[in-house]
């Protein structure tokens, strides 16, 4: 078990450096810099060629990289070219909003996805499960740049039943904090509810095929019994493997989202950075969120050992 | 009769990766999708079916729309008539016009224009580049495979949402550069889909029985494997179109991708949601939402389709 | 935590009386007929099939594979698919008839009363959930046990079966033992509740030699312990040879031939019946002595064939054969039964006699058995 961990710490820390490699390389060899931004179309080269040498932008690229990774390690992410918030600032700000907008949507389609998969699995082919299934066809097709807007037409500016904008921190005010998310929240859900449904489904059906479940059935167990602590068991690993990945494609939808909602998330945060070539607030969030995907794999895998026998006692 | 549980665990980026910015990765949906459906009976052909042809209809439709643009009788999609601003649907104005008094059906049919070739053409570069690569990597293995392989996962492994964004934020946002920069970001996906499903072929016994005849590694992989591997690329591929339609349409919306006033799905509804036309004129968001909704929702039945139709095999991935 | 709490409707409660009259059938199978609905037709799996057991009596059903024996006995249990299924005929167990009961009345049954041995403990067994578990559930749904007693009666039901430090390895799971261990897990979990009706089907298919023997002495034991009856379904008639008080013999979901063991061996009436026992290897047969295989194909379960099932590969078929079906008649004894036209006699083979309709001394064509 404990070897099993060391391997996946040590391929964590060498993607992590990888990755580092690649956030700094995709910044630094694009085309522009804050110069122009920060002193507007009028500079003059002097100036520019002054303002490069103070941020340290005419180092060598190694050099900077270097400077860069060593404050780091040290916490120090660097700050904003120009609002001089400290780009460690700008995530623990943004970070949470997009973190409870996963949670929020992840919540919201397991509870959708798992007790219809339950229901119809049992009883494939009949009028409900022909409908879900055509259902989840329409969920895809409704990414969050489609469905947040209709949701705002619908029932923030039709309906006013919630805004359509602004945030209320969790710690300020739990309740304002949890009704100005939902619409936000469910706008991420659709395609979530589709692929977790039909994932749970599939394997369900399959699980009810097999052996052990006639065997249950034969020792007059019932049929919610069954399903619930039989047959459910083992799709749950499917399910695990499938939420890691499809959460870390969540970040674009979750960008999207707080973008429309004019919540200051990462996403505002990031696309601002990259239109103002704000270069360390654009590193800084980058390395956190792809370091963040890395460690949620590493961490479902981890669940993986944890929840399926088979897997370390072979 | 049963084979043992494999139990295969999921390594950083595993086997499922695919982070498609934007949407449910593709491989999570073909995973919902492409799998084959265990309640389905294999023996039973099943009939195409009504909604079958509806997709392919609109997907037809769209696609005819938008090659034909110029010569159909519509107001330029740029062109402003400060007379009819936000007018319903009318005889003039079939779908009505916007609040600078531009004709929406003009603009949602040049603006499908840059679906459509984003679309299909950045999956062309990825099957292209990234299932060639595949087919080698598959066939050959060895260093080569290893190489490649790894560097798929690890490019997976990197949050796609931003690269795309720097990349065509700092590069410029023309169609030609987007549709490129999308086509590269599809060619780990479709290296992997490839890779895995020639792997799936190149162990079994007619490639066994083709080599013993004397054939040569090229006519192995052209006359064996790939007949083999088009239905799932193509099947695959097809998902993938979706979701660069999708990534496409998230950029314009975030004003990523063609810059206004040229006219996009994508930026056509952020347009709509801004400046208080939600209340005004709501149409001017929906239209563009609803073609959208329904071009996706057809790319995915028929794929699906096309799927069940030559049985494709999830396990492939 | 009970299930039999769950349900709304309280469905009426089976009673079980104690039968301490042996000469009551525990289990009695009249015209039983299971069919499956396919794609490609109805397959008649289980064609009319009658039988009875008696409590603490072990009966052999002897079949290849396609003969019907497996859905025989999943059909007296009622451990069918929902759906394309047709049965009909009669299954009475202590005086509950089983085809008629509710699904929740069959539940009350199921492991408490009767249960089944599975052919593979590989794919039997939940692989994900402890063996520990998998023998308590059933103990506390049917003896309402707490979680303590159950784990104690656990522990202790894996000793009975042979495996060694229970207590330890009840929280194992099943991939960590080896396909006899299993096996013997399986056996504990169907005798958790003492049933008194056991369907073992096919327990030891899989299982190396030495194993096999282990496995049926094991079940055997643990039958004479508790007074239970036992169906032991398998295509080996080897198996059965000692260890089954009467055996039955299937063919393309018939019962052709059914006698006590030693009858059934030393009179033996159907070619069939014959051709099985011919085709166990005997040591002491010489080596390089060709092993008796029966040719031909069992026959095609959709449209079964006019006239005797068998006779496309019958060595003694007649025309008759071919034409009409032979019923189930009686042989000498009462409790020896056999469908052919022409019965071998006297365990001699090779010397078939037209009987005709006309009545032969030693055998009485009466009529089958209703």
């Amino acid at each position: 078990m404990l070897k099993y961990l060391l391997k996946r710490v040590a391929q964590l820390v060498v993607i992590s450096f990888i990755i580092s490699v690649l956030v700094f390389l995709l910044v630094h060899l694009l085309p522009g810099d804050p110069t122009t931004i920060i002193l507007g179309v009028n500079a003059t080269a002097a100036n520019r060629q002054n303002l490069l040498h103070q941020l340290g932008l005419n180092l060598p690229l190694y050099h900077q990289y270097w400077i860069w990774i060593g404050n780091v390690f040290h916490g120090n992410l660097g700050q904003s070219y120009l609002t001089h918030e400290t780009v460690g600032h700008i995530i623990t700000t943004g970070f949470p909003i997009d973190v409870e907008l996963i949670i929020i949507s992840q919540v919201v389609a397991f509870a959708v996805a798992i007790p219809l998969a339950l229901v119809t699995a049992r009883r494939p082919n009949r009028p409900l499960d022909n409908v879900s299934t055509t259902g989840t066809f329409g969920l895809l097709a409704l990414p969050p740049f489609l469905l947040a807007p209709i949701f705002v037409a619908v029932f923030a500016v039709g309906l006013h039943w919630f805004p359509a904008t602004g945030y209320v921190p969790f710690t300020q005010n739990p309740a304002t904090n949890l009704h100005d998310m939902i619409l936000p929240g469910l706008a991420l859900t659709a395609g979530s509810i589709a692929v977790y449904y039909r994932l749970l489904r599939s394997d369900l059906i399959m699980t009810l095929q097999e052996d052990f479940i006639t065997m249950a059935r034969s020792k007059g167990l019932s049929n919610r019994r069954i399903m619930w602590r039989q047959a459910f068991r083992p799709s749950t690993f499917s399910l695990l493997a499938v939420a890691g990945v499809n959460i870390g494609s969540l970040l674009a939808g979750t960008f999207i989202v707080e973008y429309l909602f004019a919540m200051d998330g990462l996403g505002f945060s990031i696309v601002a950075a990259v239109q103002q070539r704000d270069y360390l607030v654009v590193q800084g969030i980058t390395l956190v969120v792809a370091l963040a995907y890395v460690v949620l794999q590493f961490i479902i895998d981890f669940l993986f050992t944890v929840v399926d026998p088979r897997v370390t006692r072979e | 009769m049963a084979a043992e549980h494999e139990v295969h665990p999921p390594g950083l980026g595993t086997a499922l990766a695919g982070t498609f910015p934007g949407q449910t990765p593709p491989i999570a949906v073909a995973a919902a999708l492409g799998a084959p459906d265990p309640a389905d009976d294999i023996l039973a052909k099943r009939p195409l079916g009504p909604l079958f042809w509806f997709a392919v209809a609109w997907v037809a439709l769209v696609a005819i729309c938008a090659i034909l643009a110029n010569l159909l009788p519509l107001q330029s999609p740029n062109f402003q008539n400060y007379t009819a601003i936000n007018t319903g649907p009318s005889i003039h104005h079939l779908l009505g016009t916007d609040d600078l008094g531009r004709d929406l059906l003009s603009r949602i049919i040049f603006g499908s224009r840059v679906s459509l070739v984003v679309g299909f053409a950045s999956v062309g570069i990825g099957l292209l580049v990234g299932g060639t690569l595949g087919l080698i990597s598959g066939f050959k293995g060895g260093g080569f495979d290893i190489a490649f392989n790894a560097a798929s996962f690890v490019i997976l492994a990197f949050p796609g949402i931003v690269a795309v964004i720097a990349i065509v934020a700092f590069w410029g946002q023309t169609l030609s550069k987007i549709t490129v920069i999308l086509g590269v970001g599809t060619i780990p996906i479709m290296f992997r889909v490839v890779r895995a499903s020639t792997l799936s072929f190149a162990n079994r016994d007619f490639v066994m029985a083709a080599r013993t005849l004397g054939a040569t590694s090229r006519r192995i992989i052209f006359r064996e494997i790939l007949p083999n591997v088009v239905p799932a690329a193509v099947s695959f591929g097809l998902i993938t179109v979706a979701g660069v339609i999708v990534l496409e349409g998230s950029l314009a919306f975030l004003g990523l991708s063609v810059a206004l006033p040229t006219p996009s799905w994508g930026n056509l509804i952020a347009e709509g949601t801004s400046n208080g036309l939600l209340q005004i004129n709501p149409l001017v968001m929906m239209w563009p939402a609803i073609a959208m909704f329904l071009l996706l929702l057809s790319i995915n039945l028929i794929g699906d389709r096309l799927r069940q139709r030559f049985d494709i095999r999830e396990g492939l991935l | 935590m009970s299930d039999r709490h769950a349900g709304a409707v309280m469905e009426k409660t089976l009673e079980f009386p104690d039968v301490t009259d042996f000469a009551d059938p525990l289990l009695v199978v009249k015209d039983l007929h299971t069919s499956f609905r396919t794609g490609r037709g109805t397959v008649h799996a289980v064609d009319g099939v009658s039988l009875s057991v008696n409590r603490g009596t072990t009966l052999g059903v002897v079949g290849e594979s396609g003969s019907g024996k497996t859905v025989l006995a999943r059909s007296i249990m009622g451990l069918l698919p929902s759906r394309d299924v047709i049965r009909s005929g009669s299954v009475q167990f202590t005086g509950h008839e089983m085809t008629t009961l509710a699904p929740a009345q069959l539940r009350q049954v199921w492991g408490a009363q009767m249960s089944m041995i599975f052919q593979d403990p590989m794919t039997a067994l939940n692989p994900v959930v402890r063996i520990g578990h998998q023998i308590t559930d059933s103990l506390r749904l049917h003896l309402d046990m707490d979680r303590k007693e159950a784990n104690t009666t656990a522990v202790e039901l894996l000793r009975s079966v042979g495996i060694p430090s229970p207590e330890e390895r009840i929280r194992w799971y099943p991939f960590q033992l080896s396909g006899g261990m299993r096996q013997r897990v399986m056996i504990a979990i169907a005798l958790a509740c003492a049933p008194r009706l056991v369907l073992a089907d096919e327990p030891t298919t899989g299982l190396d030699v030495s194993v096999q023997a282990q496995i049926l002495d094991l079940l055997q034991a643990m039958q004479r312990e508790r007074h239970m009856a036992v169906i032991l379904v398998t295509h080996d008639l080897g198996v059965v040879a000692k260890r089954a008080d009467e055996i039955a013999v299937m063919y393309a979901g018939r019962i052709v031939e059914r006698a006590p063991t030693r009858t059934l061996f030393a009179h033996t009436r159907m070619p069939y019946t014959r051709a099985l026992m011919n085709s166990i290897p005997r040591l002491a047969d010489p080596s390089g002595t060709r092993l008796l295989a029966i040719g031909g194909r069992p026959p095609d379960l959709i449209h079964p064939p006019q006239g005797c099932r068998f006779a496309p590969r019958c060595p003694y078929v007649q025309d008759k054969c071919r034409e009409l079906e032979p019923p189930l008649r009686t042989a000498a004894s009462s409790d020896h039964v056999f469908a052919c036209w022409f019965p071998l006699v006297d365990g001699a083979p090779g010397v078939p006699t037209d009987v005709g309709t006309a009545p032969v001394p030693e055998l009485d064509p009466e009529t089958p058995p209703s």
